[in-house]
């Protein structure tokens, strides 16, 4: 499959103060499939999401939009866009039918009560939608910001960060709606730093640091490549050594042969190893454990790997 | 253009102002009627006649233009000030539209609200003194230019603020000034020769002498100074809106 929807060629970004946000970046963005953009604070992903929205100049390179360069055609490469910004803004006094009928006309499109109606149901504002904004929770806040951005039908839907800080019901109804979206063949990019939420909705994740597009996969290869988890066992009895018939390169002993240290990642799962099938040769081999906990290697860890392995 | 977007500014600016319509209309009348109280009774008891028009009536001009100038800075200053200050305008910003269709919106919104102000206010007068309007398409074009101007004028201050205190600070450290010596109170021949020269420096004075001879059919200064001097307002307005959005200055980074 190769149908972009984005383009982006060789962009670069130095803000005022001359600190440059992003460098070099080239990224493509292909129709219908939902991308994640992970990387750390500071990396750059709302500025690489505000030059492709035009809320940022960028100073080198260019984006081009379902065959639209985002500078020279605005008006169409921006129709096709619906953004929800990572800061809650509040135009307190509003309404939210109000607010949402605002935009659809802000890029636009005709009056739709359907539509929007339809959207609101969608994240569950329906019953707030004669409520002014400010009388609204932060996560109602935010539920408004996505109906905002869904208003126009948009083809492309940016997330900057839309997890931060919200509770565990909205998170269900916007992969709900997300989910909806790109069954109708809406393309989605999402920001996060989070890499379980990548996990979770991906389809392909594009890892940024310092400005910089390091690496792009699909999200299986690199979860394998990249999300090994550790478990670890705390023992009734210290070993000395592992017992022939259990050693493995995943294991390993620490703490003074106090605990058991598995390391494994979706492979071993695949191959019919993994815990479980390591939790009855332990129990084979007698060695009893009082306590168990896992780790999943933290984003952190990812990018320690990864710049370790750039030469 | 489309309309949409433009219709969807408009109409969302004019909802704010029905929010908030004490202090859009209702406070700038009350302090007219004030001036008319203070002005035209008081002091006006002890001026007869300027011009052969009584003193409450000769300011009728001179107080709208006050009204004019203020309103349409204020309001449109803070309508674009606002959705900065609030980080609502990521939504302008990246909408598939144009400048100028931001400009209409937000300008044509603020404008209509001052043009109006300027009509209830001359209703108003008309309880306090009798009215004539001796060149009405004339007086019409001042009031729209007039309002169309300041409020470009606003929307740059707007844009330029960067905090409540700026936003303030241009119509109290220069337009209010400039009005009051602009001879919305006075006719400028009643002042000694040299400040009659200073004043002619005071670009209200065009403004007001215009708007006044539309009443009266008496002016400070020649219709054509007047008329020119609102347009190049107007034009000076336009060119620095151009060059805010082709730079982006405080909306870009
Ligand atoms: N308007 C700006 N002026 C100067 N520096 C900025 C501006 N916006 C962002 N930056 C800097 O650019 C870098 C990237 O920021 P950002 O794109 O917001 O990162 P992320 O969204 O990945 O957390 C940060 O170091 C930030 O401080
Ligand atoms: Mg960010």
């Amino acid at each position: 499959m190769n149908d972009p929807i984005i383009t982006i060629e060789g962009l670069n970004k130095t803000y005022e103060g001359g600190f440059q946000a992003l460098s070099r970046v080239d990224l493509t963005i292909q129709r219908g499939e939902i991308f994640a953009l992970l990387g750390p604070n500071g990396a750059g992903k709302t500025t690489l999401i505000s030059v492709v929205c035009g809320l940022v100049n960028p100073t080198l390179g260019h984006v081009v939009v379902d065959g639209y360069d985002s500078v020279s055609h605005y008006r169409q490469a921006r129709e096709r866009i619906g953004l929800v910004p990572q800061e809650l803004t509040n135009e307190a006094f509003e309404t939210v039918w109000n607010t949402v009928s605002f935009s659809r006309g802000l890029f636009g499109k005709s009056p739709n009560p359907a539509h929007i109606e339809k959207v609101l149901k969608s994240l569950a504002l329906w019953d707030k939608r004669n409520n002014r904004l400010m009388t609204l929770s932060g996560g109602m806040k935010r539920r408004v910001l996505i109906a905002k951005a869904l208003s126009h039908e948009p083809r492309i839907l940016f997330l900057d960060e839309p997890t931060a800080g919200v509770d565990v019901e909205l998170r269900r109804d916007m992969w709900n709606v997300v989910r909806g979206l790109r069954d109708n063949g809406v393309t989605i990019i999402l920001t996060t730093h989070y890499i379980e939420e990548a996990e979770e909705m991906a389809d392909r994740i594009g890892v940024i640091n310092r400005g910089e597009i390091v690496l792009v996969e699909e999200k299986a290869a690199l979860m394998n490549k990249l999300g090994s988890k550790q478990l670890t066992l705390q023992l009734h009895t210290p070993l000395t050594v592992l017992p022939a018939a259990l050693e493995q390169d995943e294991l390993s002993l620490a703490a003074d042969g106090y605990e058991l240290v598995y390391t494994y990642d979706g492979r071993q799962e695949e191959e019919g190893r993994g815990i479980s099938a390591l939790l009855t040769q332990l129990e084979k081999a007698g060695i009893g454990f009082k306590d168990l906990h896992t780790r999943q290697s933290s984003l952190e860890d990812i990018f320690v790997d990864l710049v370790k392995e750039r030469p | 253009m489309n309309l949409y977007p433009v219709r969807a500014i408009y109409m969302a600016e004019m909802a704010r102002t029905r929010r908030t319509l004490l202090q859009s209309i209702v406070s700038p009348v009350i302090s007219t009627s004030l001036y008319f109280v203070v002005f035209g009774a008081a002091i006006g008891s002890r001026i007869s006649e300027i011009d052969g028009v009584s003193y409450g009536a000769f300011i009728v001009p001179g107080l709208i233009m006050l009204m004019l100038l203020t309103q349409s800075v204020s309001n449109a200053s803070f309508g674009i000030f606002f959705p900065k200050f609030s980080g609502s305008i990521y939504e302008i910003l990246s909408a598939p539209i144009s400048y100028l269709e931001i400009v209409v919106g937000y300008v044509g919104a603020a404008a209509s609200k001052s043009i109006l102000l300027g009509l209830i206010i001359l209703l108003t007068s008309n309880f306090f003194v009798p009215l004539e309007i001796a060149h009405p398409i004339w007086m019409l074009t001042f009031l729209v230019l007039t309002a169309v101007t300041f409020s470009l004028l606003g929307f740059i201050i707007g844009i330029w603020a960067d905090g409540f205190d700026k936003l303030q600070l241009v119509p109290l450290l220069v337009i209010t000034p400039l009005t009051f010596l602009g001879g919305s109170f006075y006719s400028i021949d009643m002042l000694p020769p040299f400040w009659q020269t200073v004043t002619l420096a005071n670009p209200v004075v065009y403004l007001v002498s215009g708007f006044r001879w539309s009443f009266y059919g008496i002016s400070d200064v020649s219709l054509a100074a007047s008329v020119a001097m609102i347009l190049l307002f107007l034009t000076a307005s336009l060119a620095t809106i151009a060059w805010i959005f082709r730079t982006g200055y405080r909306l870009k980074p």
